[in-house]
């Protein structure tokens, strides 16, 4: 039975509700923590549904980076004989598609997250950017899996990981800074105008080859290796690569250009989408 | 209990048209525009941009805490746009609205319902999404299953729920939230009578302990029953603000002088509509006398005419009751052996009741016409009629009969 509101219970706050302009939404962290159960609900809902009724499950968090590293190793190991740095192509390539592969599946979701819960979004408030977050949030899952099964496979190479891989926390941070910040500012713009829909699965295939994903940076000639570093995914790939194989130096120029660019990313990705929120329930 | 709960002060909603209707545009119809738009800068002053439309203008309202308020109006009159400012789920354009208390918005039914999560799942999904704590959830969690009485259901995916027994979890679960302030949106027509019956004791409950509801609904008699005081909206401003039986009072008055006037001309048709072909004028009639005033259980006619010809129109009309309740619904799509669709294109539609079984009383005929499998057009009370005494099945009607309908019928009694 419905209970009467308890006399002794805080007085409620009063909220104003009137037109807004500048940055006032995603970057008020008091209402973020007023909603962190659905934040919560909204993740668990995007890692519970992801494989629900398929038959293989979370293995396509395996299979989809493995398949990638077979065909590479044929066409680019094997038959263009792209250069691996002195490693085994399989590894080489593994160890780049393992992040790769975390971030093209968040940003093909994340960038559509708020035109497919429109049902939502047009019926109920919550703080938009949970949307986006969620399934990057759902995307760890398959990172770790991932994560996992690559340091098998380096193990079973008779290679052992170096004190480097303590760093993949921090490449982690850049990776995510960086789909976080683009999948927000693309949702967005879906909710506006479709086109998102087709520029990025193409977006996604032109970001993997200006990434070295199937080359080493080390190919590209000074000083384009370092200006490529602007991309965040150099200094992710190639700071996994160091960190999970334990070989060659550091390559610390790339991951601190990658980390400034993606906190650029970022910040004006948030931005963007702190501007346009409050129109979503309008256009949507 | 005197407290404010909700303090509106000239809130104004534009939308502009054409943006909203098309619902998105193309990143090129953009583009182009903004290569325009150095060359035209001169002309934009006297172009104005697009048409706007203000679904609220200047509209204030103080709704103490405790007060239980229904929002009344024809379509369009910006009812829900009201609600959903007041829910956050958009911004006014101009204005502001104090909301004092947390907000529980019920605009529609089962929103956020995942098909591949079970009802388990769903249930804390669904809690989260409505604004409850998980903890909340948790201590709730068997009130909400027996509520929607569906124990064995819980480990069930909901995409094989059927939409009943969606719609009584979805129910269920709203219902058991705990806010200081609940915004309802024509929610309680859903699932069987029995458990209409019992989601109007829930929101009566809901009423009773203290909680400021504001409600919406085309059901005056749920309206009439729950609230105690009603604000009447008329193309986005406050017409009448008024206990709730005078507020349903002038409702009515204003739909009948709606009805009276040139059907062409009214502007609160369905938002859903086509419109490549309005409904120009509605009447029913029977064997001789004036529109709109028929004899109970003589053959009746209700004729719509509409502007243009469109292949296969369909039409459904509903026939509802002074306090606004739906009797009969009569819809073409609905096939029988009986009916006729003639050989050459045109504008009227008929439709023929043999014997009408309505009591004597004021009923009004909501018309929806629909081709090319889209609503065409839609009007709520095109028409009023007045039912005279009559006889229903050989036997005589009193004036004074209980209820809308009578069924022809007999009786066998003993000596």
């Amino acid at each position: 039975m419905l209970r009467p509101i308890e006399p002794t219970s805080p007085p409620p706050e009063t909220i104003r509700l009137q037109p807004t302009s500048g940055f006032s939404r995603v970057l008020a962290p008091k209402e973020l923590w007023r909603y962190r159960d659905l934040a919560g609900q909204i993740a668990l809902r995007d890692i519970t549904v992801r494989y629900r009724q398929t038959a293989l499950g979370g293995a396509w968090a395996v299979l989809q980076p493995i398949g990638f590293m077979v065909v590479f190793s044929l066409i680019f190991g094997n038959v263009a004989g792209i250069a691996s740095n002195g490693l085994p192509y399989p590894l080489f390539s593994l160890a780049a598609l393992v992040p790769w592969t975390f971030f093209s599946n968040a940003l093909l979701l994340g960038s559509d997250s708020l035109v497919s819960n429109s049902a939502l979004v047009s019926k109920i408030y919550f703080p938009r950017i949970f949307m986006p977050a969620g399934v990057i949030v759902a995307g760890f899952v398959d990172l770790a899996i991932s994560l996992a099964i690559l340091l098998v496979i380096v193990l079973a190479w008779g290679y052992a990981p170096s004190p480097a891989i303590l760093a993949l926390p921090l490449l982690l941070a850049i990776a995510t800074a960086a789909v976080l910040g683009t999948a927000a500012a693309l949702s967005a713009i879906n909710v506006r105008y479709r086109d998102v829909r087709y520029v990025v699965p193409f977006g996604i295939q032109m970001w993997l080859f200006v990434s070295p994903v199937v080359y080493p940076s080390s190919q590209i000639s000074e000083p384009w290796r370092t200006l490529s570093a602007v991309n965040p995914m150099v200094g992710v790939v190639e700071g996994f690569r160091w960190a999970t194989l334990g070989t060659g130096a550091a390559p610390w120029d790339l991951i601190g250009i990658s980390a400034a660019a993606a906190a650029a990313i970022l910040l004006a990705g948030l931005a963007y989408f702190d501007r346009v929120e409050r129109a979503f329930a309008d256009f949507v | 209990m005197s407290e404010i709960a909700i303090e509106a002060h000239e809130l104004g909603k534009r939308y502009t048209l054409g943006v909203r209707g098309r619902g998105y545009g193309t990143l090129r119809e953009s583009l182009v525009e903004a290569a325009k738009r150095p060359f035209d800068r001169g002309r934009r002053e006297r172009q104005p941009k697009g048409d706007q439309l203000w679904a609220l203008k200047d509209l204030s309202l103080t709704i103490r805490s405790g007060e239980v308020v229904g929002l009344i109006g024809h379509n369009g009159a910006g009812k829900s746009t009201l609600l959903k400012i007041l829910s956050r789920i958009t911004e006014p354009s101009a204005g502001y609205a104090d909301v004092t208390g947390r907000v529980g918005s019920l605009l529609e039914v089962g929103t956020g319902f995942h098909p591949e999560l079970t009802g388990r799942e769903n249930i804390f999904l669904n809690g989260a999404i409505l604004g409850m704590r998980r903890a909340e959830i948790q201590a709730r969690f068997d009130e909400i299953v027996e509520f929607a009485e569906m124990e064995r259901f819980l480990e069930t995916p909901v995409k094989r729920y059927s939409s009943g027994m969606s719609v009584r979890l979805a129910f269920a679960v709203a219902a058991h939230l705990e806010p200081e302030i609940l915004l309802v949106d024509e929610v309680l027509a859903v699932g069987d009578a029995a458990f209409q019956r019992k989601s109007l004791g829930k929101m009566n409950e809901v009423a009773k302990a203290g909680r400021t509801v504001v409600f919406v609904s085309h059901n005056l008699a749920i309206i009439q029953a729950l609230c105690s005081r009603g604000v009447l909206l008329e193309r986005g401003r406050v017409k009448a603000d008024a206990p709730i039986n005078e507020a349903i009072d002038r409702y009515l008055r204003t739909l009948e002088s709606a009805a009276s006037e040139d059907l062409l001309q009214r502007s609160d048709r369905d938002n859903r509509a086509y419109d490549e072909t309005l409904v120009r004028h509605l009447e029913i009639r029977d064997a001789g006398g004036t529109p709109n005033v028929v004899v109970a259980g003589r053959p009746a006619a209700i004729v719509v005419d509409v502007t243009e010809h469109l292949p296969s129109m369909e039409c459904q009309l509903t026939i509802v009751n002074s306090l606004g309740q739906p009797i009969a619904t009569l819809d073409s799509e609905m096939l029988a052996p009986v009916d006729v669709r003639g050989p050459e294109p045109g504008t009227r539609l008929e439709c023929r009741i043999e014997s009408l079984p309505l009591l004597p009383g004021r009923y009004r005929i909501d018309v929806i016409v629909k081709a090319k499998r889209h609503i065409q057009d839609g009007l709520q009370a095109a028409a009023f009629f007045d039912v005279e005494p009559g006889m229903i099945g050989e036997r005589p009607i009193a004036a004074e009969a209980d209820g809308d309908v009578s069924l022809p019928h007999s009786w066998r009694l003993p000596a």
